[in-house]
């Protein structure tokens, strides 16, 4: 029977396998952060164990740092230790720190990337669930817990059982204005917040093959709100193009070997999955998100749905729940909800062509009078590289904030948060109650979306709305090839 | 190391809804103290607690029948969302040993099992019949892991399944380091020894953006 990339990759890296199913596997990659670290590094100093691989383990502050201007003391006295220890811990075991004033500093799983941290066919893992973006460059990549983290810093392996295989096939070509974002949250939509739960998915299919590497890492970023234990794409040509010349990957000898290598991670044809899903991404129109958890989602042009349309009790007392909490009346339309705050940043697409979407959107127009509206690049190299083509201006001119990267309102741990009952139209990942801020309220969305609501103060369909022409700035060449001049 | 599970008895509490994800079990502002001890306070926090701090009503894990509930019954797909080991530290740290639900969040799971906490998953209906009865306050349930079965106060017996290696880890609360270390170390080396250099990271002190 042929076998899967997925497989490929998890069979590369079998230390060891017990009778119970358990798998121990190595990991080429250990990337960690100020937030879910500390307990593990704890743990090790109080058994005397030591980083086995402090080569292959990195480190950066991203969750809860400042997004304002870097020379500033950091005020919050709990983010500012949490950062320190990140620093102690690194210093003390030996691993590669991209701290607060690192130029490479940025959103743990925007960084990987960007760097060739993160290469097709490596195992990886991070202490955060978001994790799975990485499989968009071929790499099998998976979100942990702390105490998993502290058994890879000990052994460099762990013991997972190998999960089922799903595919979702992307068939069809993409309406102008709609985008990866779009339609990952149009099949978590369909498949439900636990509809992936105990698989590894692959997205296959021409329209998969057609996305840009940044636009896939949004795909398998959100894969997991459909519950999935990671996501993967076959490494391509454009994976390549798109590591070549990074910082941290091979080079010479090495780079043709490594080529030869990532060219056989093919699924086969003949290979079987546990679960199929077809979707026509033709027929997917611009998504926003109404609820408490992405699955919540529906079109531009539809409604706010009602209790009434469910017949589940548990399902029905959930949407009530999910509409009290979020201050909206059923049958209200998508294009009728007013926004106050505007987030274009996180994980989920904060890269340069999400900036280069939403700037298409914004430029020569003004953010609506009362709308707090800030830009947070994914990376400090994602910043410089917006500022040489001039996007900074692009957001600046229109009233946007251009701020510092980090995970920002994603997550709230750092200043830049809602008010209670304010209403956000947000480029980032989850939707949950009090995610962005105590009682804050967050309607997931893509770039060019969160940027046209940001010119009208609601939410409007984004086909409707030309985009400028920003200049070709050899733009092309450098969002395929970024290190190559 | 956790304490070894092998029979637990508790009372059981109903937790009414789906779709539960780590961010509502411990908001992230409590992700910055840096100790896993301690964290109970904070479990559940936005549904407990106003802005200005003072106790909402009608959470069922503050209600004085269920305050020494350690079972909780929730409903599908409970943990799902951040992969915070925290919210599992919270849940222990508050008094909870065992959640029955019908499905969990992937890393939930395997992170409740690092910590001596049991996650049974059983039929839908089944769980649903389960938070009904919870709801008197009464309902005491003795839960035999090595047996994995669940015996409810008019003896009705109900049997689970669960993965051998997450039973064997809880039933023992062995520390996977040093099981790992002493019993795979060698292999570990050997893995090492053959690992393609070409995959290995390569900084190089000079770059061109």
């Amino acid at each position: 029977m042929g076998r899967t990339v997925f497989e490929k990759i998890w069979e590369n890296h079998v230390v060891a396998e017990r009778e119970d199913g358990e798998t121990l596997l190595y990991i080429d990659r250990h990337l960690t952060h100020e937030v879910t670290s500390p307990v593990a590094f704890e743990e090790l100093r109080s058994k005397s164990r030591r980083v086995r691989r402090p080569d292959l383990t990195f480190a950066v502050m991203d969750h809860n740092v400042p997004t304002t201007e870097r020379s500033l003391p950091v005020t919050d006295e709990l983010s500012s230790a949490q950062m320190a220890e990140l620093a102690r811990n690194a210093a003390e075991f030996g691993i590669t720190l991209l701290d607060y004033h690192s130029p490479w500093q940025g959103i743990v799983h925007v960084i990987g990337p960007e760097l060739g941290l993160t290469l097709p066919g490596i195992t990886l893992v991070c202490g955060d669930s978001h994790t799975s973006t990485h499989g968009a460059l071929g790499a099998l990549a998976f979100g942990i817990g702390t105490s998993e983290g502290e058994h890879v810093f000990a052994t460099q392996t762990i013991w997972l059982k190998k999960s089922k295989k799903m595919e979702i096939r992307l068939e069809g070509e993409l309406q102008r204005g709609v985008s990866a974002k779009d339609v990952i949250l149009h099949v978590i939509r369909h498949l439900g917040t636990g509809g992936m739960i105990g698989h590894v998915v692959e997205f296959t299919g021409e329209a998969t093959r057609r996305l840009s590497v940044e636009a896939r890492m949004t795909l398998c970023n959100m894969s997991i709100e459909g519950g999935a234990r990671t996501a993967i794409i076959e490494p391509d040509e454009k994976v390549i193009r798109y590591i070549r010349g990074a910082p941290y990957a091979p080079d010479g000898d090495e780079w043709e070997e490594a080529v030869k290598y990532w060219s056989s991670l093919r699924t086969d044809p003949s290979a079987i999955y546990d679960a199929r899903f077809v979707f026509d991404v033709s027929r997917i129109e611009p998504q926003v998100s109404w609820g408490t958890n992405p699955a919540m989602t529906v079109g531009v042009t539809e409604q706010v749905p009602s209790p009434e349309d469910y017949e589940d009790r548990t399902k029905r007392t959930l949407v009530e729940r999910a509409l009290r909490y979020m201050g909206l009346r059923p049958g209200t339309r998508i294009t009728e909800i007013p926004i106050d705050v505007v987030f274009i940043g996180s994980c989920t697409n904060a890269r340069l062509s999400d900036l280069i979407e939403a700037a298409r959107i914004v430029k020569g127009r003004r953010v609506k009078q009362g709308v707090r509206a800030m830009v947070v690049p994914g990376s400090m190299l994602v910043k410089r590289r917006a500022e040489r083509i001039g996007l900074h201006r692009i957001f600046i001119e229109a009233g946007f904030e251009w701020r510092y990267p980090g995970c920002s309102m994603c997550i709230a741990m750092n200043p830049d948060r809602l008010r209670p009952g304010e209403r956000c139209a947000s480029t980032s990942n989850r939707n949950f109650e009090n995610r962005q801020g105590p009682g804050g309220r967050t309607h997931l969305v893509s770039p060019a979306m969160a940027a046209a609501a940001a010119l009208e103060g609601k939410f409007v369909d984004v086909r409707e709305i030309e985009p400028a022409d920003i200049g070709d700035l050899g733009l092309r060449a450098r969002l395929d090839e970024p290190w190559v001049r | 190391m956790p304490e070894p599970i092998t029979v637990m008895r508790g009372k059981a509490a109903p937790l009414e809804a789906d779709d539960v994800d780590t961010d509502q079990i411990i908001p992230a502002e409590f992700l910055k103290i840096i100790e896993k001890r301690g964290l109970g306070k904070y479990l559940f926090y936005r549904w407990r607690y106003s802005e200005d701090g003072s106790k909402k009503p009608g959470f069922a894990l503050d209600d004085p029948k269920f305050r020494d509930a350690s079972i909780l019954i929730a409903g599908k797909n409970f943990g799902i969302g951040s992969s915070r080991e925290n919210a599992v530290w919270a849940l222990v740290d508050f008094g909870i040993r065992c959640i029955i639900a019908s499905s969990f969040g992937d890393i939930f799971y395997n992170n409740a099992s690092k910590n001596g906490l049991l996650c049974i998953k059983l039929p839908e209906d089944k769980v649903r019949q389960l938070r009904e009865s919870a709801r008197s306050g009464e309902l005491y349930l003795t839960i035999d892991l090595p047996a994995q079965t669940i015996t409810t106060p008019v003896g009705e017996s109900i049997r689970f399944e669960i993965e051998p290696h997450v039973k064997e880890r809880l039933v023992k609360g062995l520390d996977d380091i040093a099981i790992t270390l002493s019993k795979y170390g060698e292999k570990i080396k050997k893995f090492e020894e053959g690992m393609p250099r070409f995959l290995m990271p390569r900084p190089r002190r000079f770059v061109v953006e």
